[in-house]
């Protein structure tokens, strides 16, 4: 086997409701989705048909990127190289309104990615998928899936209904950190407000950067209202955050701390060794200055090795060619990224067992 | 060491301060729980005037939601961008180590004391019925 190199975010593709996720339904929600005709939840955020989505070259013939295990197989193991891989289904489950059906579908892409991936390959692993917007159904899910290894993380949007601090959520984070399932927080919106804190953008374009403040105002929310307090074992992943903006957010937060922490007397000590020690980012994409000296200052700035997580993002189009590490990463910083980063950051890896 | 006799104790209300000028420095004199503090009357970040910063409590939480307060009224918080000092020790609560104010030792003696010397009251009668705050530098 190639050297250990694992990815934490890939993105195999639920076909439709009707279809890949049917045989996992119970008979009630199987007469729903057929009798009312519900399917295509692809998230807003990941329309499959959009260049993003898929890069060209890992579009099957027909159905949408990622949804072909084989060809998933094929791209992110024999040609960028990893040795193990997280799945992480985005998939319009946890955007659902009605939170009954969204447990339902919840739970039956778990069913469907343990039965059709996992089972298939051992190489693979995934992240819970849950009804976030219902903390007591989320809480169900993951106790289901706490006996299975193979999943490692319990993966959330970044823009769901409320930012992720708030108290309502901690009986979620208790379970994860009891089960050692770091919070992975991937981009994506359950579109329940705008994704600009100001309104709706125009373009595209405009949304998927606004992500970037979504990511920090969730990593604030988490830090400031205790959740690393109140769980220290708990870590949190940002998936498809993007990274090069972190060193100017941890700077402004520390700043802004020395005169605001009346506000939170728990937080007592600067808010960037909080993220240091409970926040961990996936490295597509890095958006790296064009230069070596200009990627080694942001390492310096960010002032860890142990924050960054190899992701190709599968098959999301990032990147051309087959290399998935972002260009001019110290030597040092890739082999803790691509190892042993992972292992600390989802105990549950076990690649030994 | 200079020691300067900078204000009668009553001239300076619990809770209140006075700003006197010693060899061409401001300093900020407080009384609070019963004693009395100076520190120099500038902050180390912008400068800012501390005798206009809020006296408060020293406020630590074990865990969300749980305020402690203590030595109510010896906590400065600078009335540009808050940041915390501690009266006793002008050591700042976000890097105690490293960002301080200038603080100076203070006595009080009464004006028996005074006129026995060998202090000298540069700026104002000493009337030994009184009781004086004399600030070191």
């Amino acid at each position: 086997m190639a050297a250990t190199r694992i990815d934490c975010d890939i993105h195999p593709a639920v076909g439709g409701t009707r279809t890949t996720l049917l045989p996992y339904l119970d008979d009630h929600w199987k007469e729903q989705v057929v009798s009312r005709a519900i399917d295509g939840l692809d998230l807003t955020s990941y329309p499959p048909n959009m260049p993003l989505s898929g890069r060209a070259d890992w579009r099957p013939a027909k159905g949408k990127p990622g949804s072909d295990l084989a060809m998933v197989q094929r791209g992110a193991f024999d040609q960028l190289g990893a040795s193990h891989a997280i799945c992480n289904v985005l998939y319009g489950a946890q955007a659902v309104y009605d939170p009954y059906m969204a447990a339902a579908f919840c739970k039956a892409i778990n069913d469907w990615i343990s039965a059709e991936w996992l089972a298939q390959d051992s190489r693979l692993r995934a992240s819970i998928v849950v009804p976030m917007q219902a903390p007591d159904l989320a809480i169900e899910e993951i106790e289901r899936r706490a006996g299975d290894n193979r999943f490692v993380s319990v993966l959330v949007l970044a823009q769901g209904e409320s930012l992720l601090g708030r108290r309502h959520f901690w009986p979620v984070y208790r379970v994860a950190e009891k089960y050692n399932l770091p919070l992975a927080i991937h981009a994506g919106s359950a579109y329940r407000g705008a994704p600009s804190s100001i309104g709706w953008p125009s373009y595209r374009y405009e949304y998927y950067l606004a992500e970037s403040q979504a990511f920090q105002a969730q990593v604030l929310s988490l830090i400031y209202e205790g959740v690393f307090l109140k769980f220290p074992g708990l870590k949190v992943v940002l998936m498809e955050s993007g990274v090069s903006w972190l060193p100017a957010f941890m700077w402004r937060a520390n700043k802004t701390w020395r005169g605001v922490r009346v506000e939170v007397p728990w937080i007592d000590r600067e808010p960037a060794a909080i993220m240091r020690d409970h926040i961990r980012l996936t490295t597509q994409p890095f958006d790296s200055p064009p230069d070596a000296t200009g990627v080694a200052d942001i390492i310096d700035q960010i002032d860890s090795d142990r924050m960054l997580l190899f992701a190709s993002d599968y098959p999301h189009w990032q990147f051309d060619g087959d290399d998935a590490i972002p260009p001019h990463l110290p030597a040092g910083i890739v082999s803790r990224m691509c190892v042993d980063n992972p292992l600390e950051t989802f105990p549950r890896l076990g690649l030994a067992a | 060491m200079a020691r300067h006799i900078v204000a009668r104790t009553s001239d300076i209300p619990p809770g209140g301060n006075k700003v006197v000028g010693v060899d061409g420095r401001d300093i900020v004199v407080f009384h609070v729980n019963g004693e009395f503090f100076a520190l120099l009357n500038r902050c180390p970040h912008e400068g800012a005037p501390l005798d206009k910063a809020a006296c408060i409590a020293r406020l630590t939480s074990p865990e969300p939601g749980v305020y402690q307060r203590s030595r109510v009224g010896e906590l400065l918080r600078c009335p540009w961008h808050g940041w915390e000092f501690d009266m006793r020790n002008g050591q700042s609560w976000f890097d105690p180590a490293r960002v301080k104010v200038r603080t100076y030792p203070v006595v009080i003696e009464d004006g028996e004391t005074l006129a026995k010397g060998p202090y000298v009251a540069e700026t104002f009668q000493v009337y030994v019925e009184d009781s004086y705050v004399i600030v070191e530098t």
